[in-house]
């Protein structure tokens, strides 16, 4: 099992903050899972549409979309970030 | 020292504490404190009026890892005695602190260059989100380039 993470406008379009899922096997990178997860429903085709856009953590480092998931335990989905 | 907290902070005990340290007794290795205090502007967008709150949401645990290696990696490129990032989250209103940078080291150039690498990283590495409240309902606040060009100009130096 993985979990995923969705934080600020990814969480309110998914509507989910966390769940966790049995990746497809065939699923190797971050990209490969946001294309698995645009499959799931409106709600994470809609929270995902501008892929380039949303930014990706590998058990909470960032990641580039090409990053492997290999082994991964947490995947989080975000905007880019806006603190400080 | 890191601290991520909801409460606000106050500037004066923050920098007395660092100069402090763990000894009690006050620090004479150090010629020069900067700090940086972010604060909640009231209008953030052109046109967009005056927001009556800001909410910043964050991702507890890798928050936490950013803000620690953004500053392992300012203590490795100057010489600083002591350094301290503080950043609020949840509701907050206009005029409320959001964010303290304090560094301190032997010389004011170092103080001065850490402090503005620690905050160009942390507004572009650190997982928070700001949310704005105004006229036209709530609004999560975009990302600016000019913050990934400053943060991008220290890995050309």
């Amino acid at each position: 099992m993985t979990r995923l993470l969705y934080f600020a406008w990814v969480k309110e379009k998914t509507g989910i903050a966390s769940e966790d899922v049995e990746l497809p096997e065939s699923a190797g990178t971050v990209a490969d899972v946001i294309a698995w997860l645009k499959t799931r429903g409106p709600e994470f085709e809609n929270a995902f549409a501008q892929e380039e856009t949303i930014r990706a953590a590998v058990d909470q480092t960032h990641a580039r979309a090409d990053a492997s998931i290999a082994g991964a335990r947490e995947i989080a989905f975000f905007p880019p970030v806006t603190g400080g | 020292m890191i601290r991520v907290q909801e409460g606000d902070f106050n500037i004066g005990e923050e920098i007395e504490a660092l100069r402090k340290g763990s000894s009690g007794k006050v620090r004479t290795d150090i010629g020069a404190i900067v700090t940086f205090t972010g604060t909640v502007r009231d209008a953030l967008r052109e046109g967009a009026g005056e927001i009556s709150a800001m909410t910043l949401e964050h991702y507890p645990g890798m928050t936490e890892k950013e803000l620690a290696r953004i500053e392992e990696e300012a203590r490795s490129r100057w010489p600083l005695q002591a350094s301290l990032i503080v950043h609020r989250v949840g509701t907050l209103l206009p005029g409320d602190n959001i964010v303290l940078v304090v560094t301190a080291s032997a010389h004011r150039e170092a103080a001065f260059e850490a402090a503005r690498f620690l905050m160009d990283y942390l507004k572009t590495s650190a997982p928070f989100w700001k949310r704005e409240t105004g006229p036209q309902g709530e609004h999560w606040v975009e990302a600016k380039d000019t913050d990934d060009q400053a943060a991008a100009r220290w890995r050309e130096e």
